[in-house]
């Protein structure tokens, strides 16, 4: 049997693969890395050209199920390029560019393998390329496996560190448990329903005999549980501070927002498209967990004096209110779908500026304590100027308008939901959150203990702070762009 | 487009101090200020007084995928607070000319966030989506919090904190209320909203939908019990600062009420009256009590703020005409004498050295007379004497407490009537206090204490000339309010 492929619905998919593979070979044959650097960057515009391009046509779905086999069901597709997959690609590839930036300095400074890093890099963002386009049970748990399995030797690349041992032990050990929960769950949703793409997953739990109906349950709930680990959901998240404190720090910020973004897709993909019809049973579960890893994420990051884990802990929180949207179940369900997504596409932004402007500050002080942010406006105004934005903007407030907008079309998809009990635990829990943004961006403008010379932020990690930053203001001026975006993919 | 470019300037004002060249004009922001200050004024002149509906508007698109337009436009209920704004903010800098706030930091940047608040503050009154209202009504925070840190008083951090958590406390409960209210209505347009008078709203709905709204903007109101970060933001911040917190930030709180949680969700307003009229009435005595207590003179004035804004509270809580243009009224009159009074209380202090009642002694209308004589009117003018603007407010709102709106218990709002009664002598008793304390009695001896200079006229004379005519001729602002308020309320 032979399929037909579409290779413009891959094309970038199969540009990074094939450039992960060029830029292997070129370190084996010594090409200096800052070539290697330069061509992985190159790669990755060229993938966010080809997306781009697919953008401004229709929909497009490859690795379907022929004819001869579909009967009178869906058309089941594998992989589809519509403007859902095509919007994560973008946010992926994005934030990408600014991470491989962010390693120029930090590949010379840890003395970490040039090739082996950059080659491991895009075989993860080919597992996050595909995971946001896949459309089968299958073809998920395999995209999300090839993007965690090189994230666990980027993060123990600095081979000399324990603790980078330490954090990859952990990841690779409870993404493995993840992995197998996942599949479980699969297995049995399988079992109830005969089927694996995900648009006869729908079809077939909605017309689960009764008998079978706990046994589907279980099933979903599980496959949520796999999808919770990866975005760091409470009760699934204490890896997260160790792994980020623990890895380089664009590892870090690959995880807290490539890696998310992804996992955040697969599970608005799997619930909205798969489970639909089980929403009383995901909805409440996923709006439990929202509160919880917004509370928890929050109360904890006010405790934090170590900027990475700062960050992390702000993430854990940050995942709570990209879940709470989808905490309504099967009720108006496209709204959540894009009010998580405008949530993810505007914190990528946001996020990855902060990490950014923090491995710039990591240059001078490696230990990267809170305490080491005072006076840096004076050190150096603008990273200083940028990172007071990007966390008036992770706290939600004007002049950070683009984090207000996030908040705005969370709650709003939540409040339209009939979850008025979740919108109030995160009006809450947005004051607390302000409170530690604040907190550090009150510090870039104290006095510093001693004065020190300017800080130097290099051309690459300065540009990847620049480049966030225009994203920043660009969204602030004009947050409409997103919102609009979103609407549009559901 | 008049309201726009209300807008448009002093964004555009702060916007160009980021130009290095520009930062060392000192005359900055009196010009932008005076720029949108004659904007306001035109505004008010374009303005059809015959007219009740919205006017001057300005409605564009935003984000259609959630419903969100820009709309702006004002109605009798709005302009005034408008013209209050946009005059405050441009006596501020007046003030600011020749005494400029103590501390480090570069006068450009207070500049800046003084014009970037006067953005966000009009921008509250003349919007009409509800997401618009909630963005321009967080755009006050991050300025005002830093105003309140870096030239505050010596408790300055913990103050500007209890100030912004408090307050985004308040406004996430607030944009709960009013997605909660847009969400099942199926438009965030207040026009529309206010005109449906909750039509399409379960009782339930609406009366959750008023708790969430109401106590968003009880906060900052503020309503006893909620008013604790007042005192400490009023106290610590500098006198343009207490100016504009006083003056306009608080009547966000009672004018968002008026426009949207009375209209919106009039059966949740109903329900709910009883409560706001009780925790009114406390905040009366309580803040009358409370002045009784206090040394500091800038302490004293918070404290009475929350008094003041009890009476409009009260007004509110009768769902009456009459009583919603008593708070409507109050509003203005509590905006131009607080905002006197946080001016003189600013001036004593940069002359004393302290606001101290025990520390300033008495004799001050022998030591410096005009300065004393203002200080006197202003507080003659703040414990309600009639023909002076702040009686007018709080006579009507206890007027409007004797004769509630049908379906309130009139028993309740009656004895309201008599403890708020209560309250207005003992808030002479306090101001008298003060004034016997520091104004009469034999001056020690002390440094010479500076007269009043001419920015200072500049900037107080306005206020003092409007307090006169407001309280001799209340139709000025009663005309405007009263024929919008009363199709607010569903009259028609």
């Amino acid at each position: 049997m032979i399929q037909a492929i579409d290779y413009a619905a891959i094309a970038p998919v199969l540009i990074i693969a094939a450039a992960a593979v060029a830029l292997l070979l070129a370190d084996a044959f010594d090409v200096p890395k800052r070539f290697l650097g330069l061509g992985c960057a190159g790669a990755l515009l060229a993938g966010l050209v080809a997306v781009i391009a697919l953008a401004f046509g229709g929909p497009r779905a490859t690795f379907c199920l022929p004819s001869g086999l579909r009967g009178d069901g869906p058309p089941s597709c594998s992989y589809v390029a519509d403007d859902f997959a095509l919007l994560f690609q973008v946010i992926v590839l994005a934030a990408a560019v600014i991470v491989v930036l962010m390693s120029f300095d930090e590949i010379t400074a840890s003395r970490l393998p040039a090739g082996e890093y950059y080659f491991l890099l895009l075989c993860a963002l080919i597992g996050a390329l595909t995971l946001v386009a896949a459309r089968d049970l299958v073809l998920l748990i395999v995209a999300l496996e090839t993007l965690s399995l090189p994230v666990f030797a980027l993060v123990a690349l600095r081979r000399y560190d324990g603790r980078a041992g330490e954090a990859a032990l952990k990841l690779f050990l409870i993404s493995v448990i993840s992995a197998a929960v996942m599949l479980f769950g699969i297995s049995l949703v399988y079992g109830v329903t005969g089927a694996m793409h995900l648009d006869r997953v729908a079809a077939a739990l909605a017309r689960t005999p009764a008998d079978l109906k706990p046994v589907a349950a279980v099933g979903v709930v599980m496959v949520i549980a796999g999808f919770a680990f990866k975005v760091a959901a409470v009760p699934f998240h204490f890896w997260a501070p160790d792994v980020y404190q623990g890895s380089p720090l664009p590892v870090a910020a690959l995880l807290s927002v490539v890696s998310k973004a992804g996992g955040f897709a697969g599970l608005v993909i799997t619930v909205a498209i798969g489970f639909p019809s089980y929403g009383h049973v995901w909805g409440p579960l996923l709006a439990v967990l929202a509160a919880l890893t917004m509370t928890l994420g929050n109360v904890v990051a006010l405790r934090q004096r170590h900027a990475v884990r700062l960050l992390a802990w702000s993430s854990v929180a940050q995942s709570g209110y990209m879940l709470a949207p989808l905490a309504v179940g099967a009720r108006r369900l496209p709204d959540a779908v894009a009010a998580t997504a405008a949530y993810v596409a505007l914190y990528a932004v946001m996020n990855i500026g902060a990490f950014a402007v923090v491995a710039a500050v990591a240059r001078r002080y490696a230990r990267n304590f809170l305490t080491d942010y005072r006076g840096l406006a004076r050190a150096n105004p603008a990273a200083a100027a940028a990172l007071a934005f990007f966390l008036v903007c992770l706290a939600g407030l004007p002049p950070g308008v683009m984090g207000l907008f996030a908040k705005i079309v969370v709650f709003r998809a939540t409040v339209a939901g009939d979850v008025v009990w979740l919108a109030v635990v995160m009006a809450i829990n947005t004051v607390i959150g302000l409170y530690y943004y604040l907190a550090w961006a009150v510090r870039l403008f104290a006095a510093p203990e001693t004065e020190g010379p300017p800080l130097r932020t290099g051309w690459a990690v300065g540009a990847a702070i620049g480049a966030a930053a225009a994203g920043a203001v660009v969204l602030s001026v004009a947050p409409q762009l997103v919102v609009q975006t979103v609407s549009a993919i559901t | 487009m008049i309201l726009l470019a209300m807008l448009a300037v002093p964004l555009a004002g702060a916007l160009l101090l980021l130009v290095p060249g520009l930062r060392q004009n000192r005359l900055h922001g009196t010009v932008v200020s005076g720029i949108t200050l004659i904007l306001a004024l035109a505004a008010a002149l374009a303005f059809d007084h015959g007219n009740p509906r919205m006017q001057l508007e300005v409605d564009r698109a935003w984000a259609p995928a959630i419903g969100l337009r820009f709309h702006l436009g004002v109605d009798g209920i709005s302009l005034p607070l408008v013209v209050l704004t946009a005059l405050l903010t441009f006596l501020c800098f007046l003030y600011l000319l020749r005494h400029p706030a103590a501390g480090g930091a570069s006068p450009a940047l207070l500049t800046a966030l003084l014009l970037v608040l006067e953005v966000g503050m009009l921008g509250t009154f003349v919007a009409l989506d509800l997401v618009l209202f909630f963005v321009f009504f967080e755009v006050v925070l991050i300025p005002m919090y830093v105003v309140i840190a870096v030239w505050g008083g010596p408790g300055r951090r913990a103050a500007a904190y209890k100030f912004i958590l408090y307050t985004l406390l308040g406004s996430g409960v607030l944009l709960v209320g009013l997605l909660l209210v847009g969400v099942n209505a199926g438009t965030l347009d207040m026009v529309e909203l206010a005109a449906r008078h909750g039509e399409g709203l379960s009782r339930g709905m609406q009366i959750t939908a008023f708790l969430l709204i109401g106590l968003g903007l009880a906060v900052k109101a503020p309503m006893w019990p909620l008013h604790t970060w007042l005192p400490d933001a009023h106290t610590e911040a500098p006198t343009v600062g207490s100016v504009l917190l006083a003056g306009v930030l608080l009547k966000m709180g009672t004018y968002g009420l008026v426009r949207l949680a009375l209209p919106l969700a009039p059966e949740g307003a109903e329900f709910w009256a009883p409560w706001l009229g009780l925790l009114a009435v406390i905040g009366i005595i309580y803040g009358a009590l409370a002045c009784l207590a206090q040394s500091d003179l800038k302490r004293m004035i918070a404290f009475s703020s929350v008094g003041h804004m009890g009476f409009v509270l009260l007004g509110i809580a009768t769902l009456t005409p009459v009583g919603v243009n008593a708070a409507l009224f109050g509003n203005i009159a509590h905006g131009l004498i607080t905002g006197l009074l946080f001016f003189l209380a600013g001036a004593i202090k940069e002359r004393y050295g302290t606001g101290d009642l025990d520390e300033l002694g008495g004799g001050m209308l022998a030591k410096a007379p005009r300065l004393a004589a203002i200080l006197t009117f202003a507080c003659v003018a703040s414990l309600g004497l009639p023909g002076l603007a702040g009686f007018w407010g709080e006579m009507l709102a206890l007027l409007g407490a004797y004769q509630p709106g049908a379906g309130l218990p009139r028993e309740t709002f009656v004895t309201f009537m008599v403890f708020g009664g209560l309250g207005a002598v003992l808030t002479a008793a306090y101001f008298l206090r003060m004034l016997a304390k520091i104004t009469h009695g034999t001056p020690a001896d002390g440094p010479v204490v500076a007269g009043v200079t001419r920015h200072e006229y500049a900037a107080w004379v306005p206020l003092i000339t409007l307090t006169i005519v407001i309280g001799l001729w209340p139709k000025l602002i009663l005309d405007l309010t009263s024929a919008p308020v009363r199709a607010l309320l569903g009259g028609g």
